[in-house]
Parts: C-alpha cells; sequence; structure tokens
C-alpha cells in the first residue's frame, strides 16, 4: 500500500519586492507615478504527491522555485494559493547551522539544535554519542563554535541534522562544504535514512549526486511544474531546457 | 498512522508549552551571548539597576527634595523601578527578538511566538537579584507584608509581564515589517518611567493637571501596578499609622483601578497574540 507523505495541492506563491521602506521616497515615488512594488510569482499552481519513503530529487536551475517549494513544505512560508500537507515531523537541512549560536559549545548547540529541529531533550540525550562521533569533533565539544573551521562546523550541524529521525527530510544545498571523505560519509547516511523508510525531498545543483541518491525527478521552470518523472530522465530533460534557451 | 497536517500553522502561545525544553535552550543562549566576554558577566544586573536607583535617589530624593515628605523613600523609589524595569526589559527585548533571530525564522519552523516569551524568562533572570536587593532595603526599613501585600506584589508583577508580553508580540510583529516600531518602542520605554507614579507620589499629579489628565494618567496599566509595588514594599515598611503614609499607600480606588489594569494586560495580550498569528505568515519573506 502507498501512502502519500507530501500534497502540494494547487499551490501558488508570490513575492511582493519592495523598492523602498522610507517614507520619504513612498511619498515622492507616488507622486512622480513610479511604482512602489512589484509582485513576482515564484511558484505557479504547482501539484504533487510524494509517496511515504519516496526520494525525490527537486531540479531546476536558479529561480525556478525550487527552494521556495521546500520552505513551504517545512512550513517556513506559507502559500498564497492552494495547500499542503504533510505527515509526520519535517526537519529541513535547508540550510545547516541555522540555529548554531556561535557564542555556545559545540555540546550545547547539539541541543540547542536538536531542540530546534524539534528534538525532544530525552532524544537528544539517547542520539549524543551517535550526533558527535559522526561530526569528529569530539574533542572539541566543549569550545566555542566560533574557533570552529568552517569545516568542521558544518560537520556537527549536518550530524545534528541527519540525526532528528524526522519522518520527511528535506534537503537543501547542504552537500556543497564539506570535503570529499565527509560527503561520501554524508551520502551513505541520507541513503541509510531513505532506507529506514523515511521520505527524502532534495535540491542540489550537483546532478551526479542527486542521480545517486533520488529515484524520482521533479523539474520546475520558471515555477512551473514541467517534468515528472525517473531522475534519470529528469535530469535529461533539466540540461534540454538549458540548450533550448540558449 | 499520522494524519496529513498543513506545515507552518502553530497553536500560538498555548502551543509555546511544548516547546518548553527549546525555551529553556534559548533563554540560556540569550542571557550567554548577552553576557559574552564580559567579567563582570551576570553581575551587571545589580549594578546597572544599582546605578540608575542611585541616580534617581540622588536627583528626586536629595535635590528635589522628596526624600524629606516622603518615609522611606528609597524603597518607595525602588519598588517602582523593579516593576519598571521588568517592564521595559520584556517589551525591549520582545519587541526585538523576531528580527534578531532572522536567520532561524527564515530557515527553520518554529512557533515564533518563542521569542518574545524567551524574553520573560530573561527579564526575571533579571528581576530576581533586584527583588532581593529590594526585600533586603524594605527589611532594613522595617518591613513586615501581610499576606494582601504580598499578593498585591506578585498581581503587580504578573500584569507587568502579561501586559509587557502582549505589547512585545504587537510590536515585534510590526517590526519585522517596519523597522520603526523598535524605535518608537523605545519612545514608550523613556516616557513609561515618567507616565507612572514611580519617581514621585501620585497625588502630585492628581493636584496639578486637569482631572481629565488625571483619568488617563490612573488608565495606563503600570500606574496601578507600581501602586501595588508600593503597597507590597514600601507601605508595609513605614509607620503605617502616619495619616501621611496611609495617604499615600492609597491611590483612590486603587482596587477598581487594579482590576482595569488586569483587564487592559489580557487585552493587550489577546490582541498582541492574534496580530503576530496574523502576521507571521509572511515573516520569513520580510526578513
Amino acid at each position: 500500500m502507498t501512502v502519500n507523505s507530501v500534497e502540494v495541492r494547487h499551490v501558488s506563491k508570490h513575492f511582493t519586492l519592495r523598492h523602498t521602506r522610507s517614507l520619504k521616497e513612498m511619498a515622492v515615488w507616488k507622486s512622480r507615478g513610479r511604482e512602489l512594488s512589484n509582485t513576482f510569482l515564484a511558484l505557479d499552481d504547482v501539484a504533487l504527491n510524494i509517496q511515504q519513503g519516496e526520494a525525490l530529487g527537486l531540479l531546476g536551475w536558479n529561480g525556478s522555485g525550487k527552494s521556495t517549494l521546500l520552505k513551504l513544505i517545512s512550513g517556513v512560508m506559507r502559500p498564497d494559493q492552494g495547500s499542503i500537507g504533510v505527515r509526520g515531523r519535517v526537519a529541513g537541512l535547508i540550510e545547516v547551522g541555522a540555529g548554531f549560536s556561535p557564542d555556545l559549545t559545540g555540546r550545547e548547540n547539539v541541543y540547542l539544535n536538536g531542540a530546534t529541529l524539534g528534538m525532544s531533550r530525552r532524544q537528544i540525550d539517547r542520539l549524543f554519542d551517535d550526533i558527535v562521533d559522526f561530526s569528529g569533533v569530539s574533542r572539541f565539544l566543549d569550545t566555542e563554535v566560533k574557533f570552529y573551521s568552517s569545516g568542521m562546523f558544518f560537520r556537527l550541524a549536518f550530524a545534528v541534522a541527519v540525526h532528528t529521525e524526522p519522518d520527511v527530510f528535506l534537503v537543501d544545498e547542504i552537500l556543497a562544504v564539506g570535503d570529499e571523505p565527509f560527503q561520501r560519509i554524508a551520502v551513505a547516511r541520507i541513503q541509510e535514512l531513505c532506507k529506514e523508510g523515511r521520505t527524502l525531498i532534495m535540491v542540489s545543483h550537483d546532478l551526479p549526486m542527486v542521480e545517486r541518491i533520488c529515484e524520482r525527478g521533479i523539474v520546475l521552470r520558471e515555477g512551473h511544474l514541467s517534468h515528472d518523472t525517473d531522475i534519470t530522465s529528469a535530469i535529461r530533460l533539466l540540461r534540454q531546457t538549458d540548450r533550448a534557451k540558449s | 498512522m499520522l494524519p496529513l497536517r498543513e506545515p507552518g500553522i502553530g497553536g500560538g502561545l498555548f502551543y509555546v508549552a511544548r516547546w518548553r525544553f527549546l525555551l529553556m535552550l534559548l533563554v540560556r543562549k540569550e542571557l550567554r551571548v548577552r553576557y559574552r566576554g564580559s567579567v563582570l558577566g551576570i553581575m551587571w544586573s545589580y549594578v546597572k539597576p544599582g546605578v540608575q536607583f542611585l541616580v534617581f535617589y540622588i536627583a528626586m530624593g536629595v535635590f528635589l527634595d522628596l526624600n524629606k515628605g516622603t518615609q522611606a523613600y528609597a524603597v518607595y523609589l525602588f519598588s517602582g523601578i523593579v516593576a519598571i524595569n521588568f517592564f521595559n526589559e520584556i517589551f525591549g527585548n520582545a519587541t526585538r527578538s523576531v528580527v534578531l533571530n532572522a536567520d532561524l525564522v527564515k530557515k527553520i519552523y518554529l512557533p515564533r511566538e518563542l521569542f518574545p516569551v524567551s524574553m520573560i524568562w530573561v527579564a526575571l533572570v533579571h528581576l530576581v537579584p533586584q527583588l532581593i536587593i529590594l526585600m533586603g532595603g524594605a527589611l532594613m526599613s522595617g518591613w513586615r507584608p501581610g499576606p494582601l501585600n504580598l499578593l498585591a506584589g506578585a498581581v503587580a508583577l504578573i500584569i507587568v509581564a502579561v501586559l509587557a508580553l502582549g505589547l512585545g508580540l504587537l510590536f515585534s510583529a510590526v517590526n519585522v515589517l517596519f523597522r520603526d516600531a523598535e524605535n518608537i518602542v523605545d519612545l514608550f520605554l523613556m516616557v513609561g518611567t515618567w507616565a507612572s507614579p514611580v519617581l514621585y507620589p501620585w497625588y502630585k499629579v492628581r493636584d496639578n493637571v486637569d482631572n481629565w489628565v488625571w483619568v488617563i494618567y490612573q488608565c495606563n496599566p503600570l500606574t496601578p501596578a507600581v501602586e501595588l509595588m508600593h503597597y507590597c514594599f514600601w507601605f508595609p515598611a513605614t509607620h503605617h499609622l502616619t495619616p501621611h503614609a496611609r495617604f499615600l499607600a492609597n491611590a483612590p480606588n486603587l482596587p477598581t483601578w487594579s482590576l482595569l489594569s488586569i483587564a487592559t494586560a489580557v487585552v493587550a495580550l489577546a490582541v498582541g497574540q492574534l496580530v503576530f498569528a496574523r502576521l507571521q505568515g509572511r515573516f520569513a519573506q520580510e526578513l
């Protein structure tokens, strides 16, 4: 039996780009008939069901609406039209390290970040050693994070994020940092999460990696869902749109 | 099986209780960040109100002679200052809290009410040392509070916290759209100390302005809160029997005004939560 883990029901999202917030400029511009703001359609009537346990790659060039869609699924933003349904807990690796505080130690940040991503104290206590082992920064656990190298910082943040045990897992361009050995561990860990039956939605411009992890691919173009197929075809279609454009 | 749920919809303030653990960590982070790289650290929460008290005491008590008209003026003054500081800290910090946590707000969904609410706990951490000093000073003046006095003090601090949280929710949400809000709040805070009977006794207002101004003055929810603080900490530290002390401790219709003040604070909280819930859908894209 297949169950929908995420339902995106005809969702649209537009952004208002305000050109000024200064009262003076607003008055001047208004009097000259210049527009104070314009709207920009980031997602246009996107409909999509994602089944439980599926690994989905969201593909598209810059500005196609991928990240906006992820933010809508995570709840950070709300759609203007349509609705979204998610089964279980979503955790976003939308940006690793968001919610880290440079003045706290590594240990304190594991707790703070874990709690931010929706973990309970007991859950973090239980997984703490795993997280630290995975990150490989155990020696610096009681050092303030601001003294970490960017690689160490990333590894600890990533370790927390992949241990949050969410039902739906959002990944946005997070593997760009980190050296090759760590990337290998990271990819293995993501694949492991998929095997446990968690739903994965991934955004990355690293197409070979997406192809390795995901089964299904969605191509977004200027806010429209243009293709929904297996990942290999999706990547081919994405590359064709590039050729068509140029 | 778990139901399909719409992401990004919280239950407002009621939902915050479920995030107690994160709330506690946020409070700890805030305190840590506030005192990072500082030698005195949390001791600053004794030094600052101490200096503030001295300045007011010398200016108002000595230079303007209020010292002579009022028994234990130092206790009178400080009990008001403690309440106002509590208010200012919650309101001021809460207003900035959402913008300061823009990183989190933009990237991870959590009930955003957590940020303003956490400021109550931060302010409480700073309130406790002030209360201890206040009680010490009051005891030295012969403070012997009864249950009614203590109840008044508790009610005063609850009024202050509820009101400040309500206004803080309101202005923190508006501040995301227009950063002017934090400057407006700074103005409020500046006026607040003078628009309630912290530095001077209430009758100076009644005797020097038209009646309608006096009514408005009492409508300020902080006015009864400060009077309740006086009733808790100052009145039991005076020689109750002197007519002047009795007169000062019993502003006209204080119980009625206190009830009104409680009602105002609750309304402020409801309005603040409503506006916050309304605007929070736009936080991530406006920050």
